[in-house]
């Protein structure tokens, strides 16, 4: 019985909520990965457009809230999100247009389009400022809970419940189907062959016929939809706040790199792996450990790690140890 | 001599709008401003030496001025006695246990080839040593932070004048840096500007969340200045007739004793801060002007040539015997120890130790900003990038808020619209700062005064 309420413990306070933060890094590592494989640069402004496709989420919902539409025990958010993706596009597509397509065309340098992508960031972190204001949002409405603690202590007669949140529920199943039908896309559509082609050899690629302005088009509607959906399901679970929007540009970073940038696949398993590291090592064992000892072996300090205040520089060292052993990342980067 | 005029007339400029904020807003707060342009200054000429000279992308700049930051702290504050006699032996045992991982886990690189075992060895040495250090420290770091925890809490620093603080700032940034460059500098340039803005996150982390060393969020204010402070001046005889000679036109025109006491007694108050701000007008013009002279020498030395050659193309230099990683590495530690020196003058201009506010938005990427603004490579464009770019961050806010009520005058004062716009005057700042970026980078991507070879 203790042995049960020890892993429900592990359970209820790891693995959910890291399988739901993975999923939201996942989204965002492949939205950087994909732009870095195709338009070969690091996005710097990554979490601000995220912020920024979650911004008329927010406002939709609030404007459909006001006319009483909603899904019932879902949340509205899920009812705007194909809008927020929309006008999400329409953005990048304004910002590729008039910004990026200038130096795509010229060639120039990678580290050239990241100082540019640091110039979108500024702009678009203002626009976001004027439109939304800096302050702190909750958008979530339906049913909070699937399942409380108190409820599945009455259903198992453990010491120990589960809490899962339907925002936790959500992302992970949306991420899952998403990043699903994204992969079937890239592997076994001709465009998204074409788009392997494009990233793998750009020259090659236009010499069988692939027209290069389409593969970019086709990138961004990815990249919008990708930005969009991790950016709502964040603000679900937790809340939407632009500053706290841009800090999560570093994690997501840390989990494409990670993952082996340029790779998707990788991205994805980088999201989980950074989310992981995150919060094992952060999490205090004592509650954990004490079901597994004897009572008088029970342990007096919280086992923990490093402080929970520590959360970032852990997935940054993880960042910092991968590149330097193996740069590539877990898995070869740059094939997509 | 062209080149000189473009420089002259753009200096000018900046001169002239600064008078303009001193007659229009205040005398106060154009000398702030012209401080925190100096300081801004120092930093780019620090990110302009790596990047610039050398063609390196180190985006970790908020972690080199919070170390500066917190060397101020370490160095002018009067020691925390008694959190050293109950806690300072801890620490102390700490460094001492860094310091063996570090030779242990070097001996077992060097002795051992390359194998798994060898990896596992040194991932335990590690994991082992972190164990250990957290179980030495902390009965200490309790008992430190339980001292007097409204004020103190802290170890404190060495009780120094402040100024030491400014070549121990440098210092401290340019050490992290040799870790770091020794790290990161293999890297390709998008992986290093990632890796370096990770990184002085992490540093940044362990300044707010480790309070023993500088109280962390709690913020250390009061230190110690280069500078006499307002009270003494309004009370001390030389400064009162120093500003009754200058105003006596003004005073003479008030006829009523009482109201000519009034009206010294407010000019003194005003006189008293502008006093204190040229004061640090002049430190940190000093110090601008020692480092313009030194990098504009260093630039069109030899050796500055061989970095140009290095940077321009890598495998050439390498083909002609220059040692690349070496002056990477050496030129990485001198632009950071230069942006640790700028962080240090800020945290002794403001007076107080905020880790709080250390934001990568504003300690990283508005510094980048100002080096590619005012021209890389060029020593009086990067600080001419740092004049402009700060003024527009900090004027941004006033010039957004007069136009929004120019071009919304015609709504009622009601309007939802401009109720928000007025609301969001501050963030147009960002717009600003964007918007200049793109166009920089697209019509004139060498900067406002772009980078002169001179033929030797």
């Amino acid at each position: 019985m203790d042995f049960l309420n020890a892993i429900i413990v592990l359970f209820n306070f790891t693995v959910i909520p890291a399988l739901a933060y993975g999923s939201q890094l996942a989204l965002g590592a492949i939205f950087v990965t994909l732009i870095y494989a195709v338009l070969r640069f690091a996005n710097f402004a990554t979490g601000d457009m995220m912020s920024f496709g979650t911004m008329f989420a927010v406002i939709l919902t609030y404007y459909f809230q006001s006319l009483g539409f909603g899904l019932g025990f879902l949340p509205t958010a899920l009812l705007t999100i194909p809008f927020a993706i929309l006008m999400m596009i329409l953005y990048m597509l304004i910002i590729d247009k008039f910004v990026f397509s200038y130096y795509r065309i010229k060639k120039s340098p990678p580290v050239q389009f990241a100082m540019v992508s640091v110039g979108v960031m500024f702009v678009t972190q203002a626009l976001i400022r004027i439109i939304i204001g800096p302050s702190d949002r909750r958008f979530l409405d339906g049913e909070k809970f699937i399942i409380k603690a108190t409820e599945f202590k009455e259903m198992t007669g453990l010491a120990e419940g589960i809490t899962l949140k339907s925002t936790q529920a959500i992302t992970i199943i949306v991420t899952l189907v998403v990043v699903s039908i994204m992969f079937w896309f890239l592997n076994r559509t001709k465009t998204g062959t074409s788009m392997r082609a494009y990233s793998d050899n750009e020259d090659l690629a236009l010499l069988s016929g692939i027209d290069p302005k389409r593969v970019v088009l086709i990138t961004w509607v990815i990249a919008g939809i990708l930005a969009t959906i991790g950016g709502v399901l964040y603000g679900l679970d937790k809340s939407y706040r632009p500053f706290v929007y841009f800090n999560n540009m570093l994690p997501i970073f840390a989990a494409a790199i990670v993952g082996g940038i340029g790779n998707p696949f990788g991205a994805f398993l980088g999201g989980y792996v950074i989310a992981f590291a995150e919060i094992f090592v952060t999490y205090a064992y004592k509650r954990f450990i004490s079901y597994l000892l004897p009572e008088h072996l029970e342990p007096d300090s919280l086992l923990q790690l490093l402080s929970t205040d520590y959360k970032f520089a852990v997935s940054f060292s993880i960042l910092v140890i991968v590149l330097l052993i193996r740069p590539s990342g877990i898995f070869k980067g740059k094939v997509i | 001599m062209r080149n000189y005029k473009n420089v002259i007339a753009a200096y000018s400029i900046m001169i002239f709008l600064i008078i303009l904020v001193g007659i229009f807003q205040s005398w106060s707060i154009a000398l702030t401003i012209l401080n925190y342009c100096l300081i801004s200054a120092v930093m780019t000429i620090g990110a302009n030496i790596q990047w610039g000279y050398a063609g390196l992308i180190n985006f970790g700049i908020m972690g080199y001025t919070a170390l500066g930051g917190l060397a101020v702290v370490l160095v002018s504050v009067e020691p925390v006695k008694k959190a050293w006699q109950v806690g300072g032996l801890n620490i102390l045992a700490c460094i001492w246990i860094i310091v063996a991982i570090i030779f242990v886990v070097k001996f077992i690189l060097n002795r051992f080839d390359k194998s798994k075992l060898r990896n596992y060895s040194v991932a335990s040495v590690i994991l082992g040593g972190i164990i250990l250090l957290r179980v030495t420290a902390a009965p200490g770091i309790e008992a430190i932070e339980s001292v007097d925890p409204a004020k103190t809490g802290f170890l404190g620093g060495m009780g120094l004048p402040v100024l030491f603080s400014w070549i121990f700032g440098a210092l401290l940034a340019g050490g992290l840096a040799f870790v770091i460059g020794k790290i990161a500098l293999g890297l390709r340039a998008d992986y290093l500007a990632i890796a370096t803005l990770l990184i002085a996150e992490i540093i940044v982390s362990i300044i707010k969340h480790e309070e023993w060393l500088a109280r962390g969020v709690k913020n250390v204010i009061g230190l110690k200045r280069p500078a006499p402070y307002e009270i003494d001046l309004q009370t001390s005889e030389w400064f009162i007739n120093l500003v009754t000679k200058f105003n006596s036109s003004k005073l003479n025109l008030i006829n009523s004793i009482s109201d000519k006491q009034e009206a010294l007694n407010q000019m003194v108050i005003d006189a008293s801060s502008v006093y204190v701000k040229l004061c640090f007008t002049g430190l940190f013009l000093t110090v601008v002007i020692i480092l313009l002279i030194v990098t504009q020498k260093a630039l069109y030395s030899p050796w500055g040539r061989k970095m140009r050659a290095i940077r321009d193309n890598e495998e050439a230099a390498s083909a002609m015997g220059k040692n690349i990683v070496k002056e990477h590495l050496l030129i990485f530690i001198l632009g950071s120890a230069i942006v640790g020196l700028a962080g240090a003058m800020m945290v002794t201009n403001d007076g107080l130790f905020t880790p709080g506010s250390y934001r990568p938005m504003r300690y990283t990427f508005v510094i980048w900003v100002m080096v590619i603004v005012g021209g890389t490579g060029n020593n009086f464009g990067a600080i001419l990038g740092g004049f402009v770019v700060w003024f527009l961050w900090v004027e941004a806010a006033p010039i957004a808020l007069f136009l929004i009520n120019l071009f919304t005058s015609h709504l009622p004062e009601t309007n939802a619209i401009r109720v928000h716009l007025i609301e969001s005057a501050p963030y147009f700042r960002f717009l600003v700062i964007g918007i200049g970026l793109l166009l920089i980078m697209r019509y004139r991507p060498q900067g406002i005064i772009p980078e002169k070879i001179i033929k030797q």
